[in-house]
């Protein structure tokens, strides 16, 4: 037990639930501005939270305990993510069980927790946003999962300090395809996580286009104050958990108070400066239709499969297969071109079907076959993570 | 413009209006009067152009059992007329294919027709009519999502009733009408003159379509003959009552998709004009602009601020249509096909934009704009066209204000003839080209010069049934983005 390991949660809860109302408003601040309008300034939704919190409390008529307690378990999910992540330090009492895979399922411990709030409440609104929700988050959880996997396998480990301070040791991990890799799908997770452009549009007041907020329509008063910070708490934690992964230089690992007191102020510093470009990257988009979302987190999902692949140390395989796509996808576009946009052929020239095309059809059947049976590239990564799972 | 009258008994009537309707023309309006306790006087005015056409069928009804036989199954706006009028005056349509109360609210008292003379003030509200059913489309995983008629946001009431599968919309039903406010009641026993303020807040975002359409009507009354000038002066307020209303639609839709940066650029060029309109009329929204006889302008529009607002408004288009997934949102989103525009008597930009060529300043001219006037068709009919529509349409206006500002002496105060003692028709009728679509607005005068009846057709009652229309088969997400391109009025439709 250390005192400053104590005092680094301590400081860190603090500071996240402090600073969670104030991201938000900054990054609205930033939004509005870069738009040209004023903006209310950053302490707006902490004003929101406290003139929520001192009104009455209502209930919907009709609804159970998923309704009354789903803003709790939120914010105490959110709280206790915050409590396990190493933002500041990686030697606190509780770095042991700061495992991602932890982290994930208390994340989504949360989103189930408003969903099923959502479907509670009776109305067609929460079950549309609830539905839409678990579609999102049935998406995002694999994705997730890939990338703690891929992460976890230079480390050896999926607790989250062994995997900060390794990176913090050997920041030369985080240069690699792997590295960059994992930072654009951890991104696309985070924006999709905590339903903002382009899967979901925060500012809107359009209920039937809302994800996040169809399924909190019914809450008002302190709840909906809860609600409020513990969506303003997940964004920080994975914006933080995002800074620790990949720019970890200032976490501490030892127990010294002033490379505590650095680390906090890094933590504030590089969470601003991400929310800020966040924000200020969201000014550019626009809202994706709903049925884009799929192919979005797909793409973030490829991207996690080749990152694992070069964790896993093949990256000559996965170089190769990317080649061989590119190759596959430039041929295909060549062809069909030419077939959609280019001149009619001339009439009546029939296509031999001749052994320069059935020879390559059959070894490349022939390959994909052996693939199917011995899995062999994908055996030594299936062993990694099972050695990781089994510790 | 002086109109044919033909006076029919009701059995005559759908023969008449099938032949008026084979020949091209389209029923702009139905209005029902109580000329004496005994008789109610519906006239059906049906208009085609160009040349310029009226004609006014005028059917005589037992105001004891007051029943005109159905237009519906000829015409579609003209069933939903007759329910109109059904509602507000208690004439049957006999064998009407959709009898359903349209404009009545279902809490007003059974037997209460509020356009009639004997109809008082307004009652309490009594026990409801019973329930409005709703289709009810049935199938595995088909669901209702009732929005409305209380939204999020600052939006008139409306109730929206989905039926989705998954998210595909199969089914949309629209109930609007709760936002009667008795204004065609309010004209009447009125001056001319003391009404038309009254007219520019028939719906706020077109003050000078709906007093000019009044105007013109009451000119047709009362034969006035408005100077040259004058009729420039109009045309150029309506132009610039177009370009600020499109551009601020350019920017909502843009904010529909998430793309909020747009939409603060489209306000920030909405600012401008509306400063542009107060230095023009004394007024942001143009009110007073219009008057009887004439108009009245305080400045003109300066060339260099009409060219700086056009160069903003095309690059807020072409920043709009360059982000592919703004595009992308747009393109192929909730089509409505021409047949479809045409059978429901589409007007406006939801026509042109899906192949319509429908424009009353071509059609029913009340100043000759000559070469300058371009009416932009799209055949696609997706949001993309209302959009690109609204952005060409914007484009032009701005070409018609700097020609017509050239053509104006400047700091024009013009003149406003006094009208006649004796108004030599006593009916009129005034079409105009406002920034929705096509305004009808007919009238008549009393012997002692006062308003007896204002009948007023706004674009919105023509097009809310499209919206249904164009929806199905599209996402529920995408309502919003649809009903923003459509922009329909819900005051002008329940007047």
């Amino acid at each position: 037990m250390n005192l400053t390991g104590t005092a680094a949660v301590a400081a860190q809860v603090g500071l996240v639930t402090a600073g969670a109302p104030w991201l938000a408003g900054l990054m609205r601040q930033v939004r509005a501005r870069l738009e040209g309008r004023a903006g209310p300034g950053i302490g707006q939704p902490w004003r929101d939270l406290r003139k929520q919190l001192r009104k009455q409390p209502v209930t919907a008529t009709g609804t159970g305990p998923a309704f009354r307690t789903a803003p709790l378990v939120l914010v105490a999910t959110a709280l206790v993510v915050t409590a396990l992540v190493p933002l500041a330090s990686t030697r606190t009492p509780v770095s042991g069980h700061a495992d991602l895979i932890v982290v994930v399922a208390l994340l989504a411990l949360g989103t189930v927790a408003l969903a099923l709030a959502g479907l509670d409440t009776g109305t067609a609104f929460g079950g549309m946003g609830a539905s839409r929700e678990m579609t999102v988050a049935a998406l995002v959880e694999p994705t997730l999962l890939m990338s703690v996997f891929a992460l976890s396998i230079p480390a050896g480990s999926t607790n989250l300090a062994d995997i900060v301070s390794g990176a913090v040791h050997d920041p030369g991990r985080l240069a690699t395809p792997t590295g960059l890799l994992a930072a654009v799908a951890l991104l696309a997770v985070t924006v999709a996580e905590t339903g903002r452009l382009p899967v979901d549009n925060p500012s809107t007041h359009l209920e039937l286009t809302m994800i996040h907020e169809a399924m909190v329509l019914e809450y008002s008063g302190p709840d909906l104050a809860l609600i409020e910070l513990g969506a303003q708490l997940r964004l920080t934690v994975l914006l933080g958990l995002l800074a620790a992964l990949f720019t970890p230089w200032g976490i501490t690992t030892g127990t010294g108070w002033a490379a505590l007191a650095l680390a906090l102020v890094l933590l504030a510093a590089k969470v601003a400066l991400l929310g800020s470009v966040l924000a200020a990257a969201e000014v550019f988009l626009a809202k994706i239709r709903l049925f884009r979302v799929p192919e979005l987190l797909a793409g973030a999902s490829e991207l996690a499969i080749a990152r694992a692949g070069f964790a896993a140390g093949l990256g000559w395989a996965v170089t190769v297969a990317l080649v061989l796509v590119l190759v596959a996808f430039a041929a295909l576009t060549g062809r069909s071109a030419r077939m959609l946009l280019g001149p009619p052929p001339e009439p009546a020239t029939p296509v031999r079907f001749g052994a320069s095309v059935w020879l390559p059809l059959l070894a490349g059947l022939l390959a994909c076959a052996a693939l199917g049976i011995t899995t062999a590239p994908l055996a030594d990564l299936l062993a990694a993570a099972a050695s990781i799972g089994g510790h | 413009m002086p109109s044919t009258r033909v006076d029919l008994d009701p059995g005559e009537l759908p023969d008449h209006a099938a032949r008026l309707l084979d020949d091209g023309h389209r029923l702009a309006l139905v209005a029902a009067h109580h000329d004496d306790p005994g008789t109610i006087r519906v006239v059906y005015l049906f208009v085609q152009g160009p040349p310029d056409t009226r004609t006014e069928l005028h059917v005589r009804l037992d105001a004891r059992t007051p029943a005109v036989p159905t237009l519906a199954r000829l015409s579609f706006p003209a069933g939903r007329f007759e329910r109109e009028m059904r509602d507000l005056h208690g004439i049957v349509p006999l064998d009407h294919p959709l009898p359903h109360r349209l404009v009545r609210h279902p809490h007003w008292p059974r037997g209460w027709y509020p356009m009639r003379p004997d109809a008082g003030p307004p009652p309490e509200f009594g026990t409801p009519e019973g329930p409005f059913p709703f289709l009810t489309v049935e199938g595995p995983g088909v669901y209702e999502i009732p929005v409305g008629p209380v939204h999020a946001g600052l939006i008139e009431p409306g109730h929206f009733r989905f039926s989705v599968v998954g998210e595909t919309i199969l089914k949309l039903k629209a109930r609007l009408w709760y936002v009667h406010k008795g204004i065609e009641k309010l004209f009447e026993g009125r001056e001319p003159a003391q009404a038309l303020a009254l007219t520019e807040r028939i719906s706020g975002d077109t003050a000078v379509g709906h007093a000019l359409a009044y105007c013109l009507a009451v000119e047709d009354a009362t034969g006035v003959q408005v100077p040259l000038r004058a009729r420039r002066a109009r045309a150029l307020l309506l132009e610039l009552e177009r370009v600020h209303n499109h551009v601020t639609d350019l920017g909502a839709l843009c904010n529909d998709v998430g793309h909020g940066i747009l939409n603060a650029h489209a306000w920030r060029i909405r600012e401008r004009l509306l400063r542009l309109n107060h230095t023009v009329t004394g007024h942001r929204l143009l009110r007073g602009g219009v008057v009887l006889g004439g108009a009245n302008l305080r400045a003109l529009p300066e060339h260099a601020e009409l060219a700086a607002v056009r160069a903003d408004i095309r690059d807020l288009v072409d920043l709009a249509l360059g982000h592919p997934t703004v595009r992308d949102r747009f393109t192929g989103t909730a089509i409505l096909s021409a047949q479809a525009a045409h059978d429901l008597g589409c007007l406006g930009y939801v026509a042109r934009a899906s192949g319509l060529p429908t424009d009353a300043r071509h059609a029913h001219p009340f100043h000759d704009l000559g070469d300058l006037l371009t009416t932009r068709v799209l055949d696609t009919g997706d949001v993309l066209a209302r959009f690109r529509i609204r952005a060409l349409e914007a484009d032009d206006s701005l070409t018609l204000i700097d020609h017509l500002t050239t053509e104006l002496p400047t700091g024009p105060r013009v003149a406003d003839p006094a009208p006649p003692p004796h108004p030599t028709r006593r009916s009129g009728v005034g079409i105009t080209e406002g920034w929705r679509g096509t305004i009808t607005t007919r009238i008549e005068l009393a012997p002692d010069g006062l308003l007896s009846r204002v009948k007023i057709a706004d674009p919105s009652f023509f097009n809310w049934p499209a919206l249904p229309i164009a929806l199905a088969d599209t996402i529920v997400p995408d309502f919003p983005l649809t009903n923003k391109s459509f922009n329909l009025s819900y005051a002008g439709n329940d007047l």
